[in-house]
């Protein structure tokens, strides 16, 4: 990872925790679903297709980047984004649920894809307006690329959906078996609200309508059917640091080279 | 396998030996041709060529592979099979009768100023 020019100018009245907080769950987010997406280089269905995940995969660790590179600065302890990234263990990941789990077939990878893409699209329209100045210009050239992620992978869901009986079954089993983890994307806990008051932070109720109304008109085009709603997980959320048994190892190959030779430049 | 969407949308196992039919004898998918243009008034070259299986993702195939280094501000594909080409067999009559016609190449006339794409 390349470091991020700019110095952080802090908002009135928004604690640095919250702040720190706030960015970590936003950049871990597209650290872990892009080392998924990455995971895909060498293996994709063709080469055209191999290339546009991988691409996709590059802007996601790009924006984690950006992301954790401000939250290192808000914290002030010397972490850079590259100390985040790997030098952190499972429990203080604080990216949800949804991007954690394993690719499956290409169709899994397309709907857990499609479902984040849309959160990611009203994510950063909301956060352009944020009251953060870093943090609203790095969401603006975000929202650039995660659209174009939308269009790829919403014309593929079409295509799966509407495709063969296959394809169709595949899809329709991945979208139910990904539902699950929808509800703890909108899920407002003392950090999100205090963001928002900041208005540093989105409103998640308001950005779950939205995203709803979208993942149901491309659902229902690609003649999937909407699973049933699913009430959230009790207890911690993986945003507190509870995740799967996925992600512990999925980070123990992605900061293995990092922790084998810390420091090293290439 | 069956299919409540399928099954509503009346899709049964001719349409899926039609499906089948549909795909290309090679197994792959159709291929495209890729031109892209790197500035304003510029025209459009041939970049390459990628497979796709309808217009939308082979424009967003030609992005992902001929744009995503940036330098190209609009893009055209074009089905690979809509493109009639000359064949070397022709080399000869299309394109020796060319050569040494001096007097056709417009290489007489000084370019205006001001004019820079030509």
């Amino acid at each position: 990872m390349s470091g991020v020019k700019g110095s952080v100018t802090p908002p009135p009245a928004v604690p640095p925790n919250v702040l720190f907080e706030a960015l970590l769950r936003l950049g871990d987010d597209r650290l872990v679903l892009g080392h998924r997406v990455s995971q895909w280089c060498g293996h994709g269905p063709i080469l055209e297709e191999d290339i546009a995940l991988a691409n996709i995969a590059l802007d996601l660790v790009g924006q984690a980047t950006m992301l954790l590179h401000l939250a290192g600065e808000v914290e002030g302890a010397g972490r850079d984004e590259d100390a985040l990234a790997y030098f952190r263990d499972e429990i203080h990941f604080r990216n949800c649920l949804l991007v954690e789990q394993p690719n499956g077939d290409f169709g899994v990878t397309i709907v857990r894809q499609f479902l984040f893409d849309v959160y990611s699209v009203v994510m950063f329209d909301a956060l352009a307006r944020s009251a953060h100045p870093e943090l609203a210009a790095i969401a603006a050239k975000a929202l650039k690329e995660v659209k174009y992620h939308l269009r790829h992978s919403g014309d593929w869901l079409l295509k799966l959906g509407d495709g063969t009986i296959e394809s169709h079954d595949r899809v329709q089993r991945a979208l139910n078996t990904l539902w699950r983890f929808t509800p703890e994307l909108f899920a407002a806990d003392d950090i999100d609200r205090a963001a928002l008051a900041a208005g540093i932070g989105p409103d998640l109720s308001a950005m779950q309508a939205q995203w709803i109304s979208i993942v149901r008109d491309v659902v229902e085009r690609a003649t999937l059917t909407m699973p049933p709603d699913v009430p959230l997980r009790a207890g911690r959320t993986a945003r507190q640091g509870a995740h799967s048994e996925h992600l512990g190892h999925m980070l123990a190959e992605m900061q293995i080279v990092a922790r084998s030779h810390p420091g090293a430049q290439w | 396998m069956t299919s409540p969407g399928h099954a509503a949308a009346g899709l049964g196992a001719a349409d899926l030996a039609a499906q089948a039919a549909a795909l290309p004898v090679d197994g792959q998918w159709p291929l495209w041709e890729v031109f892209t243009q790197s500035e304003q008034g510029a025209p459009h070259e041939h970049a390459g060529s990628l497979h796709a299986v309808d217009e939308e993702q082979a424009l967003q195939n030609a992005r992902d592979v001929y744009a995503r280094r940036g330098g190209v501000i609009s893009l055209w594909v074009v089905p690979a099979a809509a493109i009639t080409a000359s064949s070397a067999g022709d080399s000869g009559p299309f394109f020796d009768p060319g050569a040494a016609k001096a007097y056709r190449h417009p290489q007489f006339y000084k370019a205006p100023r001001g004019v820079r794409v030509l």
